[in-house]
């Protein structure tokens, strides 16, 4: 019993990596494939598009097309990568820089633009009364950053509190650095504190805008003694109006290795959807109500029911959005 | 937000309506609060609507904090001796002028001359042409004027221009005004918001769409579904949202937080301008906006063209122009009626600054709807390619296709007619095959355009100068492009180009970054131009915004794809997916700027250094 299930668990935290490497991958090459000007060109030019372009397909495009026989040959609109032959940007600079050469003003250069400023934001996206059948609690989900457009520190934090208790919370210290148009990379720590023993992990994961407007935040984290998991967020915002917007949003957790004390098994641990409605009274402000489902599987439902607690959950929210 | 505001306002809720139309009287400071009274006290609010003129060859002008109040909130705006818009300096060609500068604020200031050749440490760039002129300081401008025509001066540090520090400038022809008119007036254009502007790219780097209120929304799909069927209303959105491009980018900032205004005064201030019937009236527009594309027209009068960006063009005349911050535009029109409407819709159709030109004061004239938002077309995404698609359903790319074909024939034409000599001698060149004669059409994207700073690049780029732009095409009006342009007298400098500088205009509106070839001014390096060289510059538009593009120091000569001289500016607007080419004459030794004149793609990074040695 005991070797095959520290086999299982070995299992278990191979395919979380795997399963890790796969949705991290597989977001940017999605956001590439799926911006790939082959595709559009061959509907620009009234051919039927095939479902699905893959890169591959990408580099064939081009070349099936008369006008593809262009002097450029990668006919991306999105993304890819720099031709071999791509424009040197700094090819008419005649070994100029800004501020040394002929004409240069004196001392270091003085004119830095805002691309050279650092700004910042605190986005508390959700600040909300939570009501299940069993209880009442109070949950947030803000992210904060701070830096410039390429490299920022981000601060995330998620948690609920119940009858004046932190229940669980989970914090992260990121550095963000963008690696595609629509992607940035992020590396740092997340610390979990609650009711159970705290937990502390590294954190490595992918945060942007999926094609169709999909806001995704995958995340794998490595903590002590052989424990793994992973975290996939993915939001999306229909406006119904101007100022009425509704907020679809899903959530998946998998661990690695069982986390007893936390009520945590190995594999998929909980998924949840939920509906959102906000009222932008403005862009930063936003009252909202909802509705979300969460679900518990494998071994994390079988330590609710060991606990008394459901394993699916209703519960109706009624919050806040805001911003500065 | 309502999407159109009617004459009478009626959709609007009468406190948007106040902010949108604005106060009547915006300088004048009524029931102030006390802490701006205390500033009031000190400084005397600010004059709007009638800008003082200043002449002679000795002209001082001080720069400081004075109270407005556009919108019923009071704000501290920057003024240059204290009206918005600043004096109109009226000088003379040929004089050589000393301006003195004297800066009352608490932080550095600077005035650039929009448009004017002048030695490079007069230009007024800080940290390129000089260190700027610091709190206390006065500096002195002191420079010959060669050229005449309708320029305009605003402040070039910070946001300081969206602040208040703009005015027209005006030289003379020394011989006298060859156009004859029997009244003159400045219209200046600009935007007001009572939020810092800082303030306002702060949000905007957090939320690029913060500042639209003309989303696509579920509302919009069902509308279209239900008139065009389903799939047709999915079909026109798949590409965008697979893109995560919005149709209606069309400005960054809206009403939502401008007070549009004409020579500083608000659209219910109605800035009027006075004639007597049958006489001929030059208008002088100058857009000094910091973010604001106009469309302008006046409903009832045709306006004649007769300069543009300071420099005579052959007359033609129009319905209505559109014109980005930093161009100019003098028109003629002979009112006949008692009162019209000079309207000036924002391109993004957020709002409108207003004036009238009438008989007597108080007369009114009707004030248009205004017109419909449109959503981008495929030929703004994907240029060339989105026009031969014929897969845009609003009927536009085939509008475009065909008014390509009409314009040929024309762009042909117009330098025959013009000045016939000189373009016979271009096409002669053309049949050496000389490869400089016309822009190459080689599409060549730097590295650092594949990277996060760009959301998009254009391989198939529309070139024709005829289009309007989105939002005028085929509204029923006869709308001036760039094609309609032609300098009287022709190029500066009859050489051909010795060589060419590619440069894409560039951004990722997802991450409100704005650069060229990819790269914010941070982390660019110089364009060199070598002393007496003629090159030619082309600009690729890869994004799907416009672009006033203005190079200090020396004249842009724009060109058709033919290789056609076509127009002398300052401020080229670059349209989405468009690329276009102007030949540069690099006469003018020393360092310059050259960036997008939208203050904030400008600040955000798409911005130039250029060396002239």
């Amino acid at each position: 019993m005991n070797t095959s299930n520290s086999q299982g668990k070995h299992m278990n935290t191979l395919s979380i990596l795997a399963a890790s490497v796969l949705v991290l991958g597989a977001a940017p090459t999605l956001a590439i494939a799926a911006g790939a000007q082959g595709q559009h060109v061959m509907e620009a030019a009234g051919a039927q598009p095939e479902s699905g372009a893959s890169p591959m397909k990408q580099a064939a495009a081009p070349a099936a097309m008369p006008m593809g026989a262009m002097d450029h040959g990668d006919m991306n609109m999105q993304g890819g990568s720099a031709p071999a032959d791509a424009r040197d940007p700094h090819a008419y600079s005649g070994g100029y820089t800004l501020d040394s050469g002929k004409y240069a003003l004196a001392g270091p250069r003085q004119l830095r633009l805002a691309d050279e400023h650092s700004f910042g934001t605190l986005l508390v996206d959700r600040l909300e009364r939570v009501d299940t059948r069993d209880a009442t609690s109070t949950a947030f989900d803000a992210q904060a950053w701070f830096g410039r457009d390429y490299d920022r520190l981000v601060v995330k934090a998620e948690g609920d509190y119940a009858n004046g208790r932190l229940e669980e919370a989970r914090t992260e210290l990121l550095w963000g650095h963008a690696i595609a148009s629509y992607w940035d990379a992020q590396l740092g720590l997340r610390y979990d504190t609650g009711e159970g023993p705290d937990r502390s992990w590294l954190a490595f994961g992918i945060q942007g805008l999926a094609p169709y407007w999909f806001e995704l935040d995958a995340t794998a984290y490595v903590g002590n003694e052989g424990r793994s998991a992973l975290r996939v967020e993915a939001e999306y915002e229909l406006p119904i109006t101007q100022r009425l917007v509704l907020q679809p949003r899903g959530e998946i957790n998998l661990y690695g290795k069982k986390d007893e004390a936390n009520g945590m098994g190995s594999g998929l641990t909980d998924a949840t959807f939920g509906l959102r409605l906000r009222y932008e009274v403005s862009r930063q402000f936003a009252p909202y109500i909802g509705v979300e489902w969460n679900n518990k599987f494998g071994q994390t439902a079988d330590l609710a029911r060991a606990e008394g607690a459901s394993t699916r959950e209703t519960r109706w929210v009624a919050g806040l959005r805001f911003w500065f | 937000m309502p999407a159109r505001f009617s004459p009478i306002g009626t959709p609007v809720t009468l406190n948007r309506r106040r902010f949108v139309q604005g106060l009547a009287a915006g300088g004048v400071l009524a029931g102030l609060p006390g802490l701006l009274h205390a500033a009031a006290d000190r400084a005397p609010s600010t004059v709007t609507g009638a800008a003082p003129v200043l002449r002679g060859t000795e002209i001082d002008l001080v720069v400081a904090e004075s109270p407005v109040n556009f919108t019923g909130n009071p704000r501290m705006a920057t003024t240059i001796n204290g009206s918005i818009p600043a004096p109109t300096l009226r000088l003379r060609e040929g004089d050589t002028v000393t301006i003195r500068v004297t800066n009352r604020l608490r932080e550095a200031t600077s005035i650039h001359w929009h448009g004017i050749i002048l030695p490079y440490q007069m230009d007024g760039v800080p940290g390129i042409s000089f260190a700027g002129i610091a709190p206390g300081e006065t500096f002195t401008y002191r420079f010959k004027l060669e050229q005449t025509g309708t320029y305009w001066y605003h402040s070039h540090s910070g946001m300081q221009e969206l602040t208040g520090m703009y005015g027209a400038l005006i030289v003379e022809p020394r011989e006298g005004e060859p156009v004859r008119a029997d009244r003159d007036y400045v219209v200046q254009l600009s935007d007001w918001t009572d939020e810092a502007p800082m303030q306002v790219f702060a949000k905007l780097k957090t939320q690029s769409d913060y500042y639209n209120y003309n989303q696509p929304t579920v509302a919009d799909f069902f509308r279209d579904a239900s008139t065009d069927g389903l799939k047709s209303a999915i079909d026109k959105r798949k590409m965008w949202n697979e893109m995560r491009m919005s149709p209606t980018d069309l400005a960054d900032l809206s009403g939502a937080t401008l007070t549009f205004l004409m020579n500083g005064t608000t659209p219910a201030g109605n800035w009027t301008g006075l004639f007597r019937r049958g006489e001929r009236v030059r208008l002088r527009f100058i857009n000094g906006a910091g973010n604001s594309f106009y469309d302008v027209r006046i409903p009832g009068l045709k306006m004649t063209v007769i300069q543009s960006d300071g420099v005579d063009v052959e007359p033609v005349t129009v319905d209505e122009f559109r014109f980005g911050p930093g161009e100019t535009y003098d028109v003629l029109v002979e009112p006949k009626d008692d009162a019209y409407t000079l309207f000036a819709q924002a391109m993004d159709r957020s709002g409108y600054a207003r004036g009238t030109l009438a008989v007597q004061p108080g007369l009114t004239a009707p004030v248009p709807a205004l017109d419909k938002v449109e959503w981008l077309t495929m030929a703004d995404m994907m240029g060339a390619m989105g026009g031969m698609a014929g897969m845009d359903h609003s009927a536009m790319a085939g509008g475009m296709k065909d008014r390509n074909h009409t314009a040929m024939p024309m762009q042909h034409n117009m330098p025959g007619m013009n000045h016939g000599a000189m373009a016979m001698d271009h096409s002669q060149h053309a049949m050496a095959e000389n490869p400089l004669d016309k822009a190459s059409q080689t599409v060549r994207h730097a590295r650092t355009e594949y990277g996060p700073s760009t959301d998009m690049r254009v391989d198939m780029p529309r070139t024709n100068l005829d289009d309007p732009g989105i939002g005028l095409r085929n509204n029923g009006r006869r709308v001036l492009t760039l094609a309609d342009l032609s300098t009287v007298g022709g190029p500066i400098d009859p050489r051909g180009a010795e060589r060419e500088i590619e440069l894409h205009l560039t951004g990722n509106m997802e991450r409100y970054a704005w650069s060229l070839d990819g790269l914010e001014f941070g982390q660019s390096t110089p364009v060199h131009l070598r002393y007496g060289e003629r090159v030619r510059v082309i600009l690729h538009n890869d994004t799907m915004m416009t672009h006033p593009m203005h190079l200090h120091g020396m004249w842009s000569e724009l060109e058709t794809a033919d290789g056609a001289f076509q127009a002398r500016r300052h401020t080229i607007p670059v349209q989405p997916a468009q690329r276009i080419s102007f030949l540069v004459t690099a006469d003018a030794l020393g360092r310059w700027a050259w960036h997008c004149h939208l203050m904030f793609h400008m600040d955000a990074g798409m911005f130039r250094q250029v060396v002239v040695s």
